[in-house]
């Protein structure tokens, strides 16, 4: 049975999704990415939108105007590292329960995720125009003078997915033990390579 | 065809060429990637790689870029010295990438720096990014369109090394480049590997390495020995699609170099994303054209 989470999100409906997980969204989703992290938390301006118990997916799409409107063409999920700095932060500012990106997150994310009970989940990378033939309407946009990619992005998003909790309310981390891994792995590759490269005598 | 027309002419080409390019991805990276997907067993591998393949049909169908980040759009260009057009090459491309960006459409990805505004168009300062290479005696030109997103832009290092680091060096920096920056950057990547005497010429030939069709190797032996053995390792540590781990890491590793300073060992890392939207296409002196990257290709 496919797993849906539907906005507002509640803390009981995250409490019991564990990392590695696969859910999808229904409701309320809004882009934001470094410079609207960056006002809200660096330069301390209000967000435009309120995001208690929304979604927030970092990402800066391609959209086309649509008459009075706009048209959702491709957006696929950036790299969720580059918000690291301030997404804690950012998660106690607005009530947050679910980012998306790419990629995973690091320490501070983590506590963020414990501490105010919130998911970090990653969408397929590169994968852009499926997530976006998953956005039904763009509803609005705000801070547009940040330009296309930066702008808050409001959209209603139905079966959007599939979505791959990296980090829990527990306080896992997908991305962070799968690290590990890779790390302990590479030692002795290194060496063998190592070995067999010494082409200065 | 005249002088304007020929320039009219290119410049539709490559508009609806870069366009093309931003939807599909060239033919060595589709098969490869279908290799790789076979080899996934587990259920985070799988759901991973069959959302890119469904996202892959979905582009073609709805005729939209495939990855909502369509890069600074960057030009690696051999040209004929015969090349009629040669004056024009710059002006021809700039135009050629402000229709794309309309068309494909393309997001708008020029920052200005120091003024730190989007131009809105995907030209600005010395973008598009255009590397020459003049081929004597030829009277066309070969161009390479790329794509590369920030997310595949952000592991891009460098690093001159003391000679006795050896290439034991290079190693090392690989592995740690992949196992930290490498897992967020959408694998499985395609690694380009500089080797020269200065960092300049290290960063330039890593980015010329992917443009290599995957599966070539390096000129000499050793050079070819070393991407195998880069090759086999980072797939044995196993990355996976999206980093969330699987059977391989990387689509291939390319090693371009040239002759160091006694002194000094230079070494730069490009990568490329599993979705490595480049593009090759031939122009003769008349206009005809041929599409390399994409058998059976019309714009």
């Amino acid at each position: 049975m496919k797993k849906m989470l539907t906005t507002p999100i509640r803390n009981e409906d995250i409490e019991q999704l564990t990392a590695g997980d696969i859910v999808y969204l229904d409701g309320c989703l809004i882009t934001c990415r470094d410079m609207g992290h960056r006002r809200l938390i660096e330069l301390g301006r209000e967000l435009p939108v309120d995001l208690q118990g929304l979604a927030i997916l970092h990402a800066g799409p391609i959209v086309a105007k649509d008459g009075e409107g706009w048209k959702m063409i491709s957006i696929g999920p950036t790299t969720s590292m580059r918000m690291e700095g301030y997404e804690k932060e950012f998660i106690r500012e607005t009530g947050v329960k679910l980012i998306i990106g790419k990629g995973g997150m690091g320490p501070e994310t983590m506590e963020g995720c414990r501490t105010h009970k919130a998911l970090h989940a990653v969408f397929p990378g590169g994968c852009a125009v499926l997530a976006a033939s998953q956005v039904e309407e763009i509803e609005r946009v705000e801070w547009l003078d940040l330009g296309m990619p930066e702008a808050l992005w409001v959209c209603r998003v139905k079966n959007f997915g599939p979505l791959i909790i990296s980090i829990d309310t527990r306080g896992n981390n997908l991305f962070e033990a799968n690290k590990a891994r890779f790390n302990e792995k590479k030692v002795p590759v290194i060496e063998e390579i190592s070995r067999q490269v010494r082409f200065i005598k | 065809m005249n002088y304007k027309h020929a320039v009219q002419s290119m410049t539709s080409i490559m508009a609806r060429f870069t366009d093309y390019v931003g939807k599909h991805l060239p033919d060595d990276v589709l098969g490869k990637l279908r290799q790789l997907r076979e080899a996934e067993d587990s259920p985070l591998s799988k759901v991973v790689y069959d959302s890119m393949f469904e996202n892959l049909a979905k582009a073609e169908e709805l005729n939209r870029p495939s990855c909502q980040d369509t890069g600074v759009i960057q030009f690696f260009i051999k040209a004929g010295s015969d090349f009629p057009l040669l004056a024009d090459v710059r002006n021809i491309l700039t135009e050629a990438v402000r229709t794309a960006t309309q068309t494909a459409p393309l997001r708008h990805n020029a920052v200005e720096i120091f003024e730190e505004k989007n131009t809105g168009n995907n030209t600005g300062e010395r973008i598009p990014w255009i590397d020459w290479e003049i081929v004597p005696n030829d009277k066309g030109i070969t161009l390479e369109v790329y794509m590369a997103g920030g997310g595949c832009s952000l592991p891009g290092q460098g690093k001159t090394l003391m000679p006795a680091a050896g290439y034991e060096g290079i190693v090392q920096f690989v592995f740690d480049l992949m196992t930290s920056y490498g897992v967020n950057a959408c694998p499985p990547l395609l690694v380009g590997i500089g080797i020269g005497g200065s960092i300049e010429v290290a960063a330039n030939l890593s980015k010329k390495a992917l443009f290599r069709p995957i599966g070539s190797r390096h000129a000499d032996p050793r050079g070819a020995e070393m991407e195998r053995l880069l090759e086999k390792g980072l797939n044995d540590i196993g990355l996976g699609p999206q980093g969330l781990s699987g059977k391989n890491s990387v689509m291939g590793v390319h090693i371009e170099s040239a002759a160091r300073h006694p002194s000094t060992i230079s070494l730069a890392v490009s990568v490329g994303c599993w979705s490595h939207r480049r593009g090759t296409i031939r122009i003769n002196d008349d206009m005809s054209y041929e599409i390399i990257s994409h058998k059976g290709a019309t714009l």
